[in-house]
């Protein structure tokens, strides 16, 4: 079971079982495993613990 | 002209028209200016000529800031949307990319072919790098952007002026770390601009290649990989500027050296302005507070604002840094700059008269009510301001 977190201020969505290949994290790296200091990819403002998970 | 329209369960009908809608033409011509010198050379043959467009971007942009004063017109908030879908206006940064690759090959041929003074080889290269510089606004506008094709444009155009580690240094850094003591493209009170560019371009560079080489790690691949975005800007700008030494010879090394550092002089300069002072507070968790819309100084004022992408409307900027500039709106009790950025910058380029304009500006905003310690402070500068802005007992009461 995977999970979906968006960012609140630009709506950038981190899917777990796609990750983000652009930045590296591949398909199935968990939310939690992303690093301390990942901020938003698009607008950079938004830290990780901002990030809201999405119902599924 | 096209009238946004919308209904709203809460207020009903709500409708928008942007009446900028075709001065935002302004933005895509303004790098055009550059190049008036040359055509008043072949009108008049005099070297004068070239100081046109420096006279414009100075004068003639400040004089008309002051004649159209400010614009605090902003779209509904409900019409936002529809504004950002209207690909009109993303046409026209589209369509800006060429006309600064045009106008550096112009002057560049200028010089490479006409016979005229040292000090008009000079002009020109000043001139070729203030509006590269624009360059970088350009770029700007399009790296905010989430479309990978708005993203390659960023990183064409900022081979222009040379600095293609502008866009992840900006959007991944400076946004980031804006308004704090890190952040090496926020001005800090008491800090002259000359200190500053000394900060700012190494800093910035560092910063801007840390991120890429981090992202590449994660990725298993080498710094030097053709998927350095860094790498792949700088290679544009090789080909540019080489080409340009082969085509026009030795000429072209003083020429694009005065042509390079004045582009990257004129982002200095923004970020000088943009930020001068302003500091976020330090949370318990140990992050910065969120940027809020006084973390940054405005310029409201049309004129420069249609030259610029509104990028004088700074602090919306900040707040939503994916926002096209279209959408950009004016907040009404945000630090304000006296006047558009290009008076400003001259000003910041005399120290005394940027901290005389300045300081008690910013010691005077709502949330640092004269208290230094709400303030980003150059910490050679801390006792001479200490002691020029002592604790009020007000300021006291309030801490005890
Ligand atoms: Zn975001």
């Amino acid at each position: 079971m995977y999970d979906r977190y968006q960012c609140p201020d630009c709506g950038y969505t981190y899917s777990e079982e796609v990750g983000d290949a652009h930045e590296g994290y591949i398909p199935g790296t968990r939310f939690e495993d992303l690093p301390e200091e990942f901020t938003c990819p698009d607008c950079a403002v938004r830290y990780k613990e901002d990030f809201q998970k999405q119902c599924a | 002209m096209k009238k946004f329209t919308m209904q709203d369960s809460g207020r009903g009908a709500i409708s928008y028209q942007d009446n900028k809608r075709y001065l935002w033409l302004a933005s895509v011509i303004y790098p055009m200016v550059a190049l008036s010198g040359i055509g008043m050379y072949w009108t008049t043959g005099s070297e004068w000529s070239f100081l046109v467009p420096l006279l414009f971007i100075y004068g003639v942009s400040t004089l008309f800031d002051g004649l159209f004063g400010v614009d605090t017109s902003n779209p509904p908030e409900e019409l936002v949307g529809q504004l950002e879908e209207d690909t009109y206006y993303r046409w026209l940064t589209y369509i800006t990319i060429p006309i600064h690759y045009a106008v550096l090959l112009i002057l560049a041929t200028f010089v490479g072919t006409q016979a005229v003074s040292i000090p008009a080889v000079v002009a020109l290269a000043i001139t070729g790098g203030i509006y590269s510089g624009l360059g970088l606004v350009t770029a700007h506008e399009l790296g905010h952007k989430k479309s990978t094709l708005e993203r390659n444009l960023a990183k064409i155009v900022q081979a222009v002026p040379a600095y293609g580690h502008f866009c992840l240094e900006h959007n991944r850094g400076h946004h980031r770390d804006v308004a704090t003591p890190e952040d090496p493209a926020s001005s800090r009170m008491g800090e002259s601009i000359y200190r500053f560019v000394l900060r700012e371009i190494p800093g910035a560079f560092r910063r801007a290649w840390k991120i890429e080489q981090n992202r590449l790690e994660r990725r298993g691949e080498s710094r030097w990989s053709w998927r350095n975005e860094i790498l792949q800007s700088y290679a544009l700008t090789a080909v540019l500027q080489v080409g340009l030494l082969v085509a026009f010879g030795w000429i072209m090394i003083p020429f694009l050296a005065v042509h390079n550092f004045w582009a990257w002089w004129q982002l200095t300069s923004a970020n000088y302005i943009e930020h001068y002072g302003l500091l976020r507070k330090k949370e318990a968790s140990g992050r910065y507070e969120r940027c809020q819309p006084h973390h940054s100084w405005n310029a409201n004022h049309v004129f420069s604002n249609l030259l610029l992408f509104h990028l004088e409307r700074h602090s919306d900027h900040h707040a939503h840094p994916v926002r096209r500039y279209q959408c950009l709106r004016d907040f009404p009790d945000v630090p304000s700059l006296p006047t558009g950025y290009f008076a400003m910058f001259v000003a910041a380029y005399i120290p005394p008269l940027w901290y005389s304009i300045m300081d008690h500006r910013l010691m005077a905003l709502p949330h640092i009510g004269g208290d230094l310690d709400n303030v980003n402070v150059a910490p050679h500068r801390r006792a001479v301001l200490e002691a020029r802005y002592p604790k009020t007992p007000s300021i006291l009461a309030e801490a005890a």
